[in-house]
């Protein structure tokens, strides 16, 4: 085990860097410019049942130190993605992925969960029930205990590996969902999705985003990311997946400090492709900085 | 695509708000008129698209209007500065099917990377006209450099300060071989309607990253969804769907 693996749910990691859903694609883009197989993992592109579109454009608006999506789940379904994703991954990453899910009712999340879980490439599927651009489903199931439980229970009952549900900060206490999903038979929790927000353009004085709401999410919502995976760490006993505003290898550390296992890079990879390539080669320095031997010896994380 | 570090060797007004900025470093990864690079600013979180106005060797042309905080600030930047840039973004235009009279037309900001397209297609031995589409004088650039390439030239002006009043529209010739067309989506679509030739068309959309992974500026096509920053900018005619 080298000083940088950690273990999320039972499988191996050569570290915690997780590029995020949304911001990765399939990873193709991505090994054209870097060898993929330096990260811990990565989460694909969240997969519905159908393929679709998504939300009319403009769907990106910028914001100090960050930035705002609508793109509503724009992706080719499950079956392209088994069909044609996944052998175009096999070739050029050599881990387990991790399959982002999302789905407008319980049947589809369960139609999904259980064709990937079969998928030899999967090591986790991480149930999106936080996407706060979709009107049907997504961040719907994520805002009370009781559905957040329903997806939970229903998933769990369809597959065998390991699941992780992805919450939305857009609640007044996620750690009573994260508890619920916990209860439900989760195997790990993700905090979190991004934050509901909107931007104006004074030109026309109409919102940027065609939806008009899009998800925050980059450096200015880290610190509200930091206290959701504290929150939760103290809440539930299963594995925490620290997300949101990470783009150094010291955001890295704090995530782990504040009870993540592992720790995903979402809007930073778009800004800078080579962002978790970078955090990775950083983290040893940044470990030695602190007198940390082992990341795994972190308190914060279980 | 490549991440490079250019550096600035020029910078200053061309036009009423508009800039130019000469780059030299590594553009080895620039392989077609029309394609585009992002560019980091300091302080601002996105990276800005800009359309590659011309490369020769190490040097790279950007020529950009100054909108917002971002073109703002890249204004104010001088000669001897660094530049974070992606480039060799986007498809770019195809040259193989442009018979031997192609007419080039751009409309304001759009201009730009028809200057390298004209470059390219009159180094592979074509007659090209171009259309430059204005609203009034004083943002009028780059009529005299296509001149010097060759190009049969027409400025057009809204306001009829300068050439021929009215759009890129009003001043189409008899004859050409195919179209390239590059500015705002009203004259895209104006474009698309007026000519009857074969063309591409270059489109403009937010954009989150600019390398195809995050979906934030797709559109739909009578092919399926493309992605403008990796599949476009540069459609064909037969593929658009007009949505806006
Ligand atoms: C492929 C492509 C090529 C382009 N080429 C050129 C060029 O050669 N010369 C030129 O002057 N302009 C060009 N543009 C437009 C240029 O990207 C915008 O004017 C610029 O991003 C504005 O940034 P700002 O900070 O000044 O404005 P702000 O309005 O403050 O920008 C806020 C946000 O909106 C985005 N944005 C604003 N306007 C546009 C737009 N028209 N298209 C896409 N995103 C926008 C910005 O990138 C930023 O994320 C191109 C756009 C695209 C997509
Ligand atoms: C463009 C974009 C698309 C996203 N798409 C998804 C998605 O499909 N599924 C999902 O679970 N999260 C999605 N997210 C959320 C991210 O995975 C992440 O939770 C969020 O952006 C916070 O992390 P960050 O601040 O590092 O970006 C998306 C985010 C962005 C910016
Ligand atoms: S801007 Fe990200 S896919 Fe086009």
């Amino acid at each position: 085990m080298g000083k940088m693996s950690v273990s999320l749910c039972g499988i191996g990691l050569d570290n915690p860097v997780i590029p995020a859903s949304g911001t990765f694609g399939y990873g193709l883009e991505f090994a054209e410019i870097y060898d993929i197989n330096v990260l811990g993992t990565f989460s694909f592109k969240g997969t519905t049942k159908e393929p679709r579109f998504g939300n009319p454009t403009p769907r990106i608006a910028e914001c100090a130190s960050g930035m705002l999506n609508a793109v509503g789940l724009q992706n080719p379904g499950v079956h392209h993605v088994i069909e044609r994703e996944l052998p175009a991954l096999k070739k050029v990453f050599h881990k387990k992925v991790m399959a982002n899910v999302s789905g407008s009712c319980i049947e589809d999340y369960v139609y999904v969960s259980e064709l990937l879980d079969r998928e030899d490439q999967v090591g986790w599927l991480e149930i999106n029930i936080s996407c706060p651009n979709v009107k049907a489903g997504g961040m719907g199931f994520g805002t009370s205990c009781e559905s957040a439980a329903a997806v939970t229970k229903a998933v769990k009952a369809a597959v065998k590996k390991p699941v992780i549900m992805k919450l939305s900060p857009n609640v007044t206490d996620i750690a009573a969902i994260a508890k619920a999903c916990e209860d439900a038979g989760a195997d790990g929790i993700c905090v979190i999705n991004t934050l509901l927000g909107m931007r104006i353009d004074l030109r026309t004085g109409r919102p940027v985003i065609a939806n008009v709401t899009g998800g925050v999410s980059g450096p200015c919502v880290f610190p509200v990311a930091l206290r959701a995976v504290y929150q939760v760490r103290a809440a539930v006993k299963i594995p925490v997946v620290g997300c949101g505003g990470v783009s150094s290898a010291a955001d890295v550390l704090e995530m782990m400090y504040a009870g993540a296992s592992a720790v995903e890079v979402g809007a930073a990879n778009l800004t800078d492709p080579y962002a978790c390539k970078k955090i990775i080669e950083d983290l040893p320095g940044v470990m030695y900085k602190y007198g940390i031997k082992n990341l795994s010896d972190i308190n914060g994380s279980k | 695509m490549k991440n490079v570090i250019f550096e600035i060797k020029e910078n200053f007004k061309l036009a009423n708000g508009v800039y130019k900025m000469l780059l030299s470093g590594d553009a080895s990864d620039i392989t077609a008129p029309g394609q585009f690079v992002n560019v980091r600013i300091d302080g601002l979180y996105l990276r800005r698209p800009v359309s590659v106005c011309d490369r020769d060797g190490d040097l790279l042309t950007l020529i950009y209007k100054v909108v917002g905080s971002g073109t703002e600030a890249m204004s104010k930047m001088k000669k001897g500065e660094k530049l974070d840039l992606l480039t060799g973004l986007g498809n770019g235009y195809g040259t193989g099917v442009s018979g031997d009279a192609p007419l080039l037309l751009g409309g304001g900001v759009g201009v730009p990377p028809l200057y390298l397209l004209a470059k390219t297609l009159i180094e592979e031995g074509k007659k090209v006209s171009v259309i430059l589409g204005f609203n009034k004088k004083d943002e009028i650039f780059y009529e005299n450099e296509f001149k010097d390439l060759g190009c049969f030239v027409t400025v057009t002006t809204v306001d009829g300060s300068y050439g021929r009043k009215g759009f890129v529209t009003d001043a189409l010739p008899d004859n050409y071989s195919y179209y390239y067309a590059c500015g705002p989506l009203p004259m895209l679509k104006a474009v698309y309607k007026a000519c009857k030739t074969g063309g591409q068309l270059s489109f403009e959309e937010r954009m989150g990253c600019g390398f195809g992974a995050c979906m934030g500026c797709s559109c739909k096509t009578v092919t399926g969804y493309k992605r403008i920053c990796k599949d476009g900018p540069v459609l064909y005619k037969e593929e658009i769907l007009w949505e806006k």
